[in-house]
């Protein structure tokens, strides 16, 4: 606004000093003439002469205006003027350059504002840089991300680079009081915990480290939207009590609703160190997830030396837990965002692809435009205009163009942002920062004036230095030749690019179609799944949890259109995992080689649900009881790597965790593709099963919060979703399930990164190559139109029609060929990274590329044999007499 | 052709300045005449190349204008040299007189001989 108004003055100023300056002059002719009059000549001779003395006056203002040293301000508003009119007389081509470029940079501006956001903007922490987390890396699991709780309070009593170490761990249940019971997300969090992050509660306070140990009591912070919900909004929330998973808890704080704590927003806040659940008293379960803030001038590289140090103490004095264990701390900005890095980027290199086309495109338009106005061109040489100046105007053209562009593309990215945020597969990490500010516009700005300086580059660099004399002298006829060379390296790029564009989403697209025909293992048809959660009033008793999840399963069960009930530990693809090590003699091996599997904890029906083929020995039934010989059923690679080929059953394992070794295996079952598509190159591939009946009396209350159920329906799955809900609510009233999914759902979105790849890759090929098909027929049309008096000449001494064909064809298939052959060039570099960006992606193969490169042929000859077929049809005479 | 100019102008800045140091406040017409006397009309002055030159130095603050009545009662901007211009003046004419002393020593006769 403030710009606008120093314009308005500006040319306000500039009136008066031209005013001033025509007022001078003429005192000053005036002043002339009467001097000649006094010398005795006639008025009218004397103010003649007066002139002649001047110069010209409008040239002497003109020469002033150049002083004054505003012209080229001038000169920018006139080129606008003509600009916007010009474009005005023309506005088909105003509108199809505009959609190109709104199209081009509409969508590199909502990459650009995801990216922004993701991957460049800092947490909104106060100091957010200075915000660590710090990971365990061991020899067999890899980065296990947390810490166990030993570790954890180790580290935070020994470091001196950091200033504040918090921990935090998952955690949920049914918030049954005040109102309607319903399952809320929580974490335990250490009383540092929002004082090391920085955030500020809305309400109350943080714990007290008194609170958050064994015994203190029981306080819970609780975020704003539950705040709303269960007590709208009263500030004397604080201080009651909610029934949380069971127990009560005093309220002494509301958090806000967007404090994202790993994937999501919890609603309830627990003191981390108050319940002695079993895995925080296990030196082996990494689930303390750490972070912590830098204390001022360390760096980031000192706080892991020094937790390295501190590592290797840990190390001396546990050497049966810690040997094989190191750490990482890194910032956790980083952290939060996690592989999504290698989609955003091939996205923005996509989206880039396009924008270089629509400007390519633009270029070719704009070029033709511009040959069609060398004649007006050359007269304004030929009446004194600069070259330079001639050049400034066509680069304020495209400028023009360029910005409006943009801005209309800029429009296009804030309607069309929050629509694709959602759509992203398994939710963009901080997708709830995710707008557009000052950063992206100055980006929109950039990528605007970039893209019309790019466009307007040939148009303007050819302006000036036409031979003016042939131009002008060719009359009607434009002077072609080096226009056609332009010309044919925009159509060649534009090819090139789309093919690059194309090929991706063809391995894009076979990846997904290998992937969704690879068999998980189990039949997903029919089948839903749920976490579920039991009465919280029976947790406090494990025998009566035990009966609870029994009668829990016979509930379902007894649902008409219910084929089979079974519980699990671990639902496959889904997100949870408990990794167990295992080994085949009665004798300890040594820590580093040890073997790891994948541990599900399922009831007897699983099989029957899941339909997972038996191919040895049996599954759990009624004889595996509590004091029953224990046993397992593994699948046919844990076999593999435990007894190599031979069968399995009957023979003994001895499991870590499971107290009672040796177990017994009983039966062998296929693998189940845990992982999704990363299953083939997963490190943990080995998996077997262990009966829910034979899990020790006291670890029920655990498994009883990580438990889900799967049922198998005779119909559509999700119809049994209601009468399931009222079925298992339980006597109480109390027992709910949450993250319902059929297991079709979970297949395909462990495909859904996969798929969300290809069809913006196949929107974006689609859109290179339509853009591609009209460059091509835009320069064809061109190239054709401006030889017709040549085809007229060709014809009229017997070329048929066909010839005429075949010759613009000749012409454009040694364009496109050109074009393919550059593009494939480049496609062969994509693919290599390809297989490193995506998980299960393949590198090139000859089908995808022949097919692409076929639809691009095909699509492209089409193109151009439009133009060609309409220059054949020329009538000699007509084009003969138009010399 | 645009060398020649540049000299030209450059002394006519000179010029001016030096106008308006003699004969104090003065307008456009008033400078053009003086140097058109001084030159003894020697220099025919195209006097609309004046007024650039005129607003150039006034941009620069050599020159400070104000509007006033002429002898012959019309109103006219007069001219008035500040005190950065004079200052140019000097450095100016130092220059100039040093220029004009080099050019002449290699146009006396014995020149390049010694």
């Amino acid at each position: 606004v403030r710009a606008f108004f120093r314009r308005i003055g500006a040319t306000f100023s500039r009136k008066r000093a031209d005013t001033e300056l025509a007022a001078e002059l003429k005192s000053h002719l005036e002043m002339l003439t009467d001097e000649h009059i006094r010398a005795g000549v006639p008025p009218d001779a004397a103010r003649r002469e007066a002139r002649l003395r001047l110069g010209g006056i409008e040239c002497v203002k003109e020469n002033c205006r150049d002083a004054r040293g505003i012209g080229w301000l001038e000169d920018l508003w006139q080129d606008l003027r003509y600009t916007l009119r010009t474009l005005r007389d023309r506005p088909g081509f105003a509108a199809v350059v505009l959609v190109i470029l709104a199209l081009g940079t509409g969508a590199t501006t909502v990459m650009f504002t995801l990216i922004n956001t993701v991957l460049l903007k800092p947490l909104p922490y106060p100091d957010p840089d200075r915000l660590l987390a710090i990971h365990c890396l061991t020899d067999r699991f890899g980065d296990t991300f947390g810490l166990t709780s030993f570790d954890y309070r180790d580290f935070k009593q020994e470091t001196k680079t950091l200033v504040g170490i918090a921990a935090w761990d998952y955690g949920g249940g049914p918030v049954t009081q005040p109102g309607v019971a319903e399952y809320a997300e929580s974490r335990g969090v250490t009383w540092d915990f929002f004082s090391v992050l920085g955030v500020r509660l809305k309400l109350g306070r943080a714990f007290l480290p008194d609170e958050d140990r064994p015994g203190g009591s029981t306080v819970a912070i609780i975020s704003e939207r539950l705040w709303d919900r269960r007590f709208a909004r009263d500030p004397q929330a604080i201080g009651k009590t909610i029934i949380f998973a069971g127990r009560p808890y005093i309220v002494v704080g509301v958090a806000p609703s967007d404090l994202v704590i790993g994937p999501s927003t919890p609603d309830v806040f627990t003191p981390f160190w108050q319940e002695q659940t079993p895995r925080i008293q296990n030196r082996n379960a990494y689930m303390a997830q750490v972070l912590a803030r830098l204390r001022n001038g360390y760096t980031v590289q000192q706080a892991e030396s020094e937790l390295a140090l501190i590592g290797a103490q840990l190390k001396k004095q546990y050497p049966a837990t810690n040997a094989g264990r190191s750490y990482q701390a890194h910032l956790l900005r980083k952290d939060m965002v996690g592989d999504i890095r290698s989609t955003l980027l091939l996205l923005l290199g996509a989206v880039s692809a396009v924008l270089l086309i629509a400007c390519v495109n633009v270029a070719g338009l704009m070029l033709a435009r511009a040959v069609s106005r060398d004649r007006e061109l050359a007269m304004r040489l030929a009446l004194g205009a600069k070259g330079s100046r001639l050049v400034r105007q066509c680069m304020t053209e495209s400028a023009v163009l360029g910005l409006a562009g943009g801005a209309l593309g800029m429009l296009g990215a804030v309607a069309g942002l929050r629509p694709f945020v959602l759509l992203w597969p398994a939710g963009l990490p901080r997708a709830q920062e995710v707008r557009v500010d000052w950063t992206v516009l100055l980006f929109v700005a950039a990528v605007s004036i970039l893209s019309g300086f790019l466009f307007g580059l040939a148009p303007a660099w050819r302006a000036p230095s036409r031979e003016l004399e042939q131009a002008l002298r060719a009359g009607s006829r434009s002077v072609t030749g080096n226009g056609w060379r332009l010309h044919t390296g925009f159509v060649v790029t534009q090819i090139a690019l789309a093919v690059v564009l194309l090929v991706s989403a063809g391995i894009l697209g076979k990846t997904l179609l290998r992937l969704s025909a690879l068999d998980p293992g189990f039949k997903a048809a029919n089948v839903i799944t749920a976490r579920a959660a039991i009465s919280p009033g029976a947790l406090s008793n494990p025998e009566e949890a035990r009966a609870r999840w029994s009668d829990f399963v016979d509930r379902a069960r007894s649902l008409p259109g219910v084929q089979a009930v079974s519980l699990a530990d671990i639902i496959p693809m889904r997100t949870g995992t408990n990794v167990l090590t295992y080994w085949n003699s009665p004798a300890v091996p040594p820590t580093n080689e040890q073997t790891s599997a994948l541990a599900d904890c399922v009831t007897n029906d699983y099989l029957r649900v899941m339909r997972i083929p038996l191919l040895r020995g049996r599954f759990f039934d009624e004889r595996d009881r509590l004091n029953s010989q224990p046993v397992v059923v593994i699948d046919e690679v844990m076999a593999e790597h435990a007894f190599k080929g031979e069968n399995p059953v009957g023979k003994s394992l001895w499991i870590q965790a499971l107290n009672r070794s040796p177990v017994l295996v009983i039966g062998l079952v296929k693998h189940v593709r845990n992982w999704g598509p990363s299953d083939s190159t997963s490190q943990l591939r080995d998996q077997f099963y262990y009966p829910f009946s034979q899990v020790q009396t006291p670890l029920i209350p655990f498994f009883s919060s990580v438990m889900s159920v799967a049922v198998r329906t005779s119909g559509e799955p999700l119809s049994i979703l209601e009468p399931l809900r009222k079925a298992v609510r339980g006597a109480g009233g109390d027992q709910v399930l949450y993250d319902v999914n059929t297991m079709e759902q979970v297949t395909s979105a462990s495909l859904a990164r996969q798929r969300f790849l290809m069809v913006l890759f196949g929107v974006f090929a689609g859109l290179a190559l339509i853009l591609a098909c009209v460059g091509l027929y835009g320069v064809l049309a061109y190239i054709t139109s401006q030889r017709v008096p040549e085809i007229g000449v060709r014809m009229a001494i017997g070329a048929s029609g066909r010839d005429v064909v075949r010759m613009v064809m000749r012409q454009s298939v040694g364009m496109i060929l050109a074009g393919v052959a550059i593009g494939l060039g480049g496609a062969v570099g994509v693919a290599r990274m390809m297989p490193r960006l995506v998980v299960g992606a393949q590198g090139l193969d000859a089908l995808t590329i022949s097919l692409m490169t076929s639809l691009l042929l095909l699509a492209a000859l089409g193109a151009s044999f439009v133009p060609a077929r309409r220059a054949s049809r020329v009538d000699p005479m007509k084009a003969l007499r138009q010399e | 052709m645009g060398e020649k100019n540049e000299v030209w102008q450059g002394t006519l800045a000179l010029m001016v300045l030096k106008t308006l140091d003699v004969m104090g406040p003065q307008h456009g017409y008033g400078v053009a005449r003086r140097i058109e006397q001084v030159s003894e009309n020697l220099l025919a002055v195209n006097q609309g190349t004046l007024y650039p030159v005129l607003i150039k130095l006034e941009q620069e603050g050599a020159i400070s204008s104000e509007w006033g009545t002429s002898d012959n009662n019309r109103r006219a901007k007069f001219y008035t040299l500040t005190k950065t211009g004079r200052k140019l003046l000097q450095a100016e004419s130092q220059h100039w007189r040093q220029t004009t002393e080099i050019i002449d020593r290699f146009f006396a006769p014995d020149a390049g001989k010694a």
